[in-house]
Formats: C-alpha cells, structure tokens, sequence
C-alpha cells in the first residue's frame, strides 16, 4: 500500500491529470518569488564592497548554476528509474530535463562571461570552474544528440539514459573544481555545513532567488513533461479524450 | 571478429576462461588488419607535424604547447579509431552472439577495450618520445610523458568503448560519438597534462599519475560494464 503512489507515479495518465492542479501554484510562486528577488536584489541589497553594483548579476548567476548542475542529476535519476523500473514516465521526465538543463548552463556560462568582463578584465577565462560548466553544456548536448540521432525511441530513452548516467562521474569534478584547482574563480560562498561567508543583506535575496528558480524549474519542467507525454501516448486513448474534453 | 573464427573459440569459452579466448581471437585478428594499427599512428604523427606549420617553429612555443597538443592528438586518434570497435561485429551478427555467450558480456568488452589499446594506445605511447624530441618539449617530461600515456590511453580505450557501444547502431556515427566520448575523457586529460607539466617545472608528479592509475583501474571495473549495457539496448533497435 505504501508503494502505491510510486506505481501510480509511473502512469502518463495519472501524471498528467494529477499535475494539472499543481502548475497554476507552482507558476504563482516562482512569479511572485522571481519578482520580489530580482526586485530585492537589483534594488535595495548593498552594494558591494569591492565589486560595485556589478556583483549583483548573482542574482541570476547562481541558481541558474545551481539548477544547471541540480538539473543534471534530475536528468540522470530519472532516467536511471526509467532503465530500472523500466518507467515511461521517467524516460519522459529524463528527456524534458536535458533541453531545460542545457539552457540553464547556457544562462550561467553567459552571465559568468558578462560579470567577469567588470571583475577580471576578460569575457572568457579558461578558469576550472568555467570550463567544467563548459564540459557540462556539452554533457547535456550529447545527451540531446543521441536521443535524437536514434530512430526507435524505446532505443533512445534507454540510450540516454544510460549515457546520462555515464556522464555522473563528471558532476563531483565540477562541483569542486573550485575547491581543488586554485584559479580566478571564487571558491563556494554559500555553504551548507559552517556559517556563509556572505552577508546576510545580500544572501536573502539570493535566497529568494534560488528557492524561485528552483520551483521555475519544477513548473517548466512539468510543463515540458506533459508535452512529452501528450505527443508521446498519441495514440492512447486517454490523450485523446484529454485533447477532446478540453476544447 | 569473422564468422570463420567463431567456431572454435565457443567450446574454448565453455570450458574454459572465456576471456582468454576472446581476448586471443581479438588480438589474431587485429595483427592481421595492420593497416589499422598503422592508421592512428599515422594521423597522430601527421597532425602533429601540422602544429609548428600552423604556429610557426619556434622551439620556446613548441615546447610549450607539446604536452597539450601530445595529449590531445592522442585523445583524438583513439576515438577516431574507436568508431569501429564494434561495428564490424554488429554487421555480421557476432556482437548478438557474443551477448549469448554463458559469461558476462563485459568480458567481451573487455577483451575489446584492450586490443584496442594494444593496437592503437600502446604504440602511440611508445612513439610518444619521438614526438616529444621534434616538438621540442624538455627532456625531463619524457618520462612522464610516456607513464601518463601508457595509463591515461588505456582509460580512453575503455571509456570510448562506451560511446562505441551506444552509437554501434546508427549509420553515421562519426562526429556524435565525439560530442558523447569527449566529455568524458576530461578528466583523463587534465591529469595527464598536469603530470606531464609538473615534471617540465621540476615538481613531483607521481600524484597526478596515481590518479589516473586510479581513473584507470575504475574505468576497467565500470566502463565494460556500461558499455555492455549499452550493447544490448543498442542490439534492440
């Protein structure tokens, strides 16, 4: 009885309908939290000591990198459930994760570039932590790539989802690339265990920020699975009394 | 591996260690494709010469970018010549064979990865200080120059055995497999680099050659096994 919801989670159907009442919430939230960060952030936070008004782009460089890294294991769990569990549902989750993952390290290489013209003189830095962000972008465009290239897409679920898992192994690499290879990139500010090294003027925004990226991300990503499911079950019988019944 | 020689190697794997027998099949088959071997060595060698033509000969440049440039044509020529690693044996049916077999598919796997190393990762570390000398690099990284490719070329063989698997099925696998098996052969690179660039400044390199020997000894445990899954999804296409 305990693993009902699990078994549930892997239908298309039950997915689709259940998640139907959650989006307008999620949408809600990460608007509302987006709105009042970035308002925050760019407006009353302090400006910074060293770095002028020009720090304040973490407010968007940081969750993206966050949720650029986050993403990635989204992506590769799901898709490990889909090889284990042989779950559609996961496969579909997995395949939804890799564009929106993509675009996320995208948004933080491309914010790193422009607040590291005003900090280090320089758009582009072959800095640990830049490149592996770099090594991560490509991670998830082979990803694409293969799911793509194969026609049979039972086969290219599998396929990427075991490449997905495969490409692991760089995660922890870029995680502390700051920490093991000393170049011009800051190490962590933010930490989990000890006390930040961030004043809390600025960390709450930041907070706000990252707690609204993550449920964007959470929203885009089930909007993106719903889409994927729809296209996907075509055939069934219960898209078609979806498409149906909502005209 | 041709259908002529399958005959004999099943009872052998039946009987007997499976991978021995694999791995000698493999091994006859590569020495009599030498074409294949010379192949890598070839493109390696020509790429390099095209270097101090397109960045002009001084020796103090040259020097500097021969760690990088060596690791990095080697890296190339052991995907270039992975794409057909398994390919050959798709076509004519041994690959499906070969996951029927009553031992694991990862020996198989194995077996492969290290011909494939034999025939293309050995011979360019071997070649590696000849290069070392015309590109100028300084005599104190040949070395380790050479222990970071013995290892570092091994990693590569089996970790792009898992590109191979995954793309096996497609028509054109070319330039996928290097957007799938260049990610992952990061980390090889940077410590080989590293190595190799610690011993041209004089410092103590044997760390950075413990970690690829650590990256060499994970790939064989793992990487045969993710490419034997890859094979079978690839067999269901």
């Amino acid at each position: 009885m305990a693993w009902q919801w699990f078994h549930r989670l892997g239908s298309p159907r039950w997915f689709y309908q259940k998640t139907e009442a959650w989006l307008p919430w999620l949408a809600l939230v990460s608007v509302v939290l987006l709105a009042v960060g970035s308002a925050w952030g760019l407006g009353f936070a302090p400006e910074d000591a060293k770095q002028g008004n020009s720090y304040r782009i973490i407010f968007i460089h940081v969750p993206a990198a966050f949720l650029a890294l986050a993403g990635y294991y989204i992506m590769a769990i799901s898709g490990a459930i889909g090889l284990i569990w042989k779950m559609k549902l996961s496969f579909a989750v997995m395949r939804a994760a890799a564009p929106i993952g993509a675009v996320l390290t995208f948004i933080s290489l491309f914010t790193g570039a422009v607040w590291g013209k005003p900090t280090w003189g320089a758009y582009w830095v072959w800095d640990a932590r830049i490149t592996s962000m770099l090594i991560l972008l490509f991670l998830y465009v082979g990803v694409m790539a293969l799911s793509h290239a194969v026609s049979r897409e039972q086969v290219a679920d599998k396929a990427s989802a075991l490449l997905a898992l495969v490409g692991t192994v760089n995660i922890p690499i870029i995680y502390k690339s700051v920490d093991w290879w000393f170049t011009l990139h800051q190490p962590a500010t933010i930490r989990l265990t000890e006390s930040s090294s961030i004043d809390p003027s600025m960390f709450y925004p930041l907070l706000t920020m990252i707690i609204g990226f993550y449920c964007m991300y959470a929203w885009t990503l089930l909007t993106h699975t719903r889409t994927l499911l729809l296209k996907r079950e075509m055939r069934t019988k219960w898209v078609q009394e979806e498409l149906a019944g909502g005209r | 591996m041709s259908t002529v020689d399958v005959q004999m190697p099943v009872s052998e794997v039946r009987s007997g260690p499976g991978f021995m027998a694999l791995f000698r099949i493999e091994m006859l088959l590569a020495l009599r494709k030498r074409a294949d071997i010379a192949n890598p060595l070839l493109f390696f060698v020509t790429v390099l010469a095209l270097l101090p033509l397109g960045v002009g000969p001084e020796p103090e440049l040259l020097a500097k970018m021969a760690p990088g440039m060596i690791w990095v044509m080697a890296l190339l020529a052991t995907m270039l010549s992975q794409e057909s690693l398994f390919r050959g044996d798709f076509e004519d049916g041994t690959l499906e064979q070969l996951t029927l077999l009553p031992q694991p598919l990862y020996f198989a796997v194995l077996a492969k990865s290290l011909v494939h190393w034999i025939a293309t990762g050995l011979p360019l570390a071997l070649l590696s200080p000849l290069l070392a000398l015309m590109l100028n690099l300084p005599v104190d990284g040949y070395v380790c120059l050479l222990v970071s490719l013995l290892l570092g070329t091994a990693s590569l063989s089996l970790i792009g055995a898992i590109g191979a698997a995954l793309t096996v099925a497609l028509r054109r696998p070319g330039l996928l497999l290097a957007l799938i098996v260049m990610p992952l052969y990061v980390p090889v690179l940077i410590f080989g680099t590293g190595a190799v660039q610690a011993a041209i400044d004089g410092y103590a390199y044997s760390a950075q050659l413990a970690i690829l020997a650590a990256l060499l000894a994970a790939a064989a445990a793992l990487a045969p096994l993710a490419a034997a899954g890859a094979i079978r999804i690839s067999l269901d296409n």
